[in-house]
Parts: C-alpha cells; structure tokens; sequence
C-alpha cells in the first residue's frame, strides 16, 4: 500500500521524572475520538516522508495534510485538503 | 416467557406458527433501577441475565442505543475456541466454551452450537515450530490440542490447497473449537434476562453519567435521566466515549474489522481454518455460506466499513488456500468497529470511578467469550471486586506493566 499508518500525532513523551501513571498514559492509553483526529502518515511507496493528517474518523475525510512540527490548524473546518 | 420445546414446535405447525408471542419484553424506560447494564450487545444482555437469574438483582435495565445484538454481535464471525497461550486467558476461555456446551439447554434457545475444530495453519519449519510450543502451553493449560500433520490435514480439509505459494507443512487443531449462530446468543439472553425480570430498552443512548464525587449515581439517556446503584460499561467502539464522560481514559484504539460471506454451497468444510501467516480465516456456516475473515484495518475508524486493500489481500489469501472458492459470488461485505488494546486481551472489573464497571477491549474476539463475560461480571458488579477468572484484565493491569499478550493466539495479527 502506497502510505502506511502512523498513529496519533503531537504525542509528547513525558519528563523522566514522570509518575508510573502519567508513563502508562503515555505509552498505551489513547484519545480515541469519534470524529476530527490528527494522525501520522508515511508515504512508504513514494516520497517517503513523514506527514501529518487531520481526518475524521466517522466519515473518513481528510481536512487537514501538514508537514512534521507543525501543529495545523487549530480548528477542524470544511476546508478540503490544505498543503 | 413460553418455553420452547418440540411438543409446542408440533402444535404451533399444526395451527400455522400463528401462536408465538414476542421472545422478550419491550418496557418502558422507568426512572430507577439496581443496575444499569451500558450496551445490549451478547456481553451486556448476558450480564443482565445472569445479574438476574444467579444473583437475583430486581431491578436490571440494559440500555441500547439501536437494536440488540445490531453492533459486533450481530457482525462477527461466530467462532468459539480456548487456545490461547497463557494459563490466565486459558481458564477463562475455556470456561466460557463450557458454558457455550450447555448453552442452548440453559438458554432453552438453540444457539446452533457445531463443534467442528478450529485449524490454525503452519507455512513453514519456522511456523511448525511455534505452533507446537503453542499445542505443548495450551495442553499444559489443561485444554486439548494436536499437532497436525500435512496428509492429517488434508484428510480434514480436502479443498485445502497444502502446495500453495505459502505450503502447509501442518497445523494446529483444537477438535472442541467450533461456531455457533451469533443472532441466536443474542436473542436467547435477551430471551432470557427479560423472562428474569430484567428490562431490554432499545433506541436509549446513554448521554451521560452522572456522579457525586467519584461515585456513579445515575445515567443520562437519550429517554431521560435515571438513577441507579451500579453501571456496568459493555459497549464496543463506545467505549472510549463513554469512559470520557465518566471521567477517565482507555487504553483503546478503534479501527475496522471486516467479512464477507460467499452464496450458500453444500457442505465442504467441516473446521474453522485460519492462516495467520497470510491474514485469513475461513469456516462454513450452517446455512451452506463461506464466511471469510482476516486482519483489521490499521488505521483509527469508526465508520463501520472496510477498506478496499484488506478485502483484497484476505480474499486472494483465501483463494490461495481455496482456489476451487474462486467460483463462488461474494453475496455481503460488512465491518465493524473493534476496539484494540496494546495486548489484544479485554479490560474486565473496576473503574476509577466508584460502582462504575467496564467490560470492554475485545478487539476482533469477544463473541466467544460472551457468556463467561456476562457471568463474570455479574459476579463482579454484585460483589464489587473482580471474579477471579477476570481478575489479571483489570484496567490497572498496563500501570502494572503485566499484560497478557495473546497477540499471536487471537488467532489473525493485528
């Protein structure tokens, strides 16, 4: 497959001084949500960069494509895909 | 509730079945209740009936957004096995397939129970290898399974195609695997919690929870606010949601698992037959279909409906076992939403929040575990601390670092 998955974007790995807890939240639990959801994207069969995405998990559509250290747009519009 | 029995079947035929009545009630939403059981799926309503039947709890409801049995219980492919690796997941799996045995009398609803094995296939030396370390930790577990060989396989399966691109050099077999009729589980819990007392509300969303301090007081529901004791969360591709508006997090991801069922054919395949190595599971239902599985799709989704490219890759998979299947018409495709967690194993027990219960996590494998999740956590809820076959699923068990990783045994990776 031309892009492969990457998981959730803008996950920030805690201090070293992190609690067990905040650790374990890190590494294993997830945001889920049933709606807008910014993720990581490789094009492996491609360019082979790295990406970020805000899609919408209920409907599939993609609002946002933007690159690596940058955060996107704060609010999830109906704009189409924007580069 | 009428019991169902081959005396009624005759004298119903004889006066043209006009004579049966709803299998379960259909009540109205009252304002208060013991326990509200979150999800009228085969774990939510078999929660429900065991609250009532075994623990004699008054006042149950079972809250569901659509119809019963509507979300994965009504999608997944009807497969029921214990082989599973660690003695933890062993005990509880197998006790559940026990009470599958029994089911249909306990039930007095025939749940089509056909006990025809399960085959999980080995491609090469590497594989043989790892399935009869599997064979040797299942037995071990005190479940039975067999290693088989090439020619004991073919005998089994004779459309199977052991010269393929991936050749079966053996397989793995546990002869008490079988499949059963999904519908059926549903609707005879349901059967079965409504004729214990307990009340089936279809169309209810829940909106809400409401707590005082960290104890769960009541939900919100799309018929109105109610209150109760205990709540118990047995929702798939909710549960994230859900647990949000309690107040905490889960470690979920929910993506899409999809099937597809081919037009109905004689009888041809006795076992189950899945192929980890090449993404792919097979059986055949008792109505003649070719139900065809495989691996989830890896991104987060809750649309209900597969990709393209997994359909494609189980499907030539599948020929590539089959290839005499090829003939065959696809007659549906369907998904749905499965909740994934980092050790494929389900979250059982307590929550952070107090009388708030959480029965969630299966990812593409909690049909076979629906009636020792139903008994379990009615265990749980009434006592207020885990059954001790669910006690390692807790929810704290990822703080803990001790996870049960059945990824390998959950049959297709994923």
């Amino acid at each position: 497959m031309e892009f492969s998955y990457g998981g959730p974007a803008h996950v920030t790995r805690p201090e070293l001084t992190a609690t067990d807890r905040e650790w374990t939240h890190y590494l294993y639990h997830r945001e889920n949500p049933k709606g807008p959801y910014r993720e990581r994207w490789l094009h492996s069969f491609g360019c082979g960069r790295w990406f970020n995405v805000l899609r919408d998990t209920t409907t599939h559509e993609i609002w946002q494509v933007y690159p690596m250290g940058e955060s996107g747009v704060a609010e999830a519009g109906a704009g189409g895909i924007s580069q | 509730m009428q019991r169902y029995s081959f005396p009624k079947l005759l004298w119903q035929a004889c006066r043209g079945n006009t004579g049966w009545g709803p299998a379960w009630a259909t009540p109205t939403l009252k304002r208060s209740y013991d326990v509200v059981v979150i999800g009228g799926g085969g774990h939510g309503l078999a929660t429900a009936y065991f609250l009532a039947k075994k623990h004699g709890v008054r006042r149950v409801a079972v809250l569901e957004r659509g119809h019963i049995g509507q979300g994965n219980s009504g999608r997944n492919t009807q497969v029921t096995r214990s082989n599973y690796f660690y003695p933890v997941s062993s005990s509880f799996f197998d006790h559940s397939l026990k009470l599958y045995d029994g089911l249909g009398q306990e039930l007095n609803f025939n749940v089509m129970l056909r006990q025809d094995g399960q085959i999980n296939l080995a491609h090469s030396p590497h594989d043989l290898e790892i399935i009869r370390r599997w064979a040797n930790a299942i037995r071990m577990n005190g479940v039975n399974a067999e290693v088989l060989s090439e020619p004991e396989v073919r005998k089994l399966v004779p459309l199977l195609n052991t010269k393929s691109r991936f050749p079966i050099l053996g397989a793995l077999i546990q002869r008490r695997a079988g499949i059963s009729r999904h519908d059926a589980v549903v609707w005879g819990f349901a059967r079965g919690a409504s004729a214990h007392g307990a009340d089936i509300i279809q169309g209810c969303e829940v909106t809400g929870i409401q707590k005082s301090g960290d104890r769960v007081t009541g939900v919100v529901t799309s018929q109105g606010p109610l209150n109760c004791d205990r709540v118990v969360m047995a929702v798939s591709n909710q549960c994230s949601i859900l647990a949000r508006m309690a107040g905490f997090t889960l470690p979920i991801t929910t993506t899409t698992l999809q099937a597809m069922v081919t037009e109905p054919i004689k009888p041809i395949l006795d076992p189950c037959v899945i192929s980890a190595q090449i993404h792919a599971y097979v059986s055949q239902s008792d109505r003649g279909e070719i139900v065809i599985g495989g691996s989830a799709d890896v991104y987060n989704s809750y649309r209900q409906r597969g990709s393209f490219a997994i359909t494609r890759g189980v499907l030539s998979a599948v020929l590539e076992l089959f290839p005499s299947f090829s003939r065959l018409k696809l007659m549906r495709q369907w998904a749905g939403a499965v909740d994934i967690t980092p050790d494929t194993s389900p979250i059982m027990g307590l929550t952070p929040i107090k009388n708030l219960y959480i029965n969630c996590g299966w990812g593409t494998g909690g049909y076979k575990a629906i009636p020792a999740g139903g008994e379990t956590m009615a265990y749980t809820v009434v006592h207020d601390k885990p059954h001790p076959l669910i006690k390692a699923y807790d929810l704290e068990r990822f703080e803990r670092g001790a996870l049960i990783d059945e990824g390998a045994a959950s049959g297709v990776a994923h």
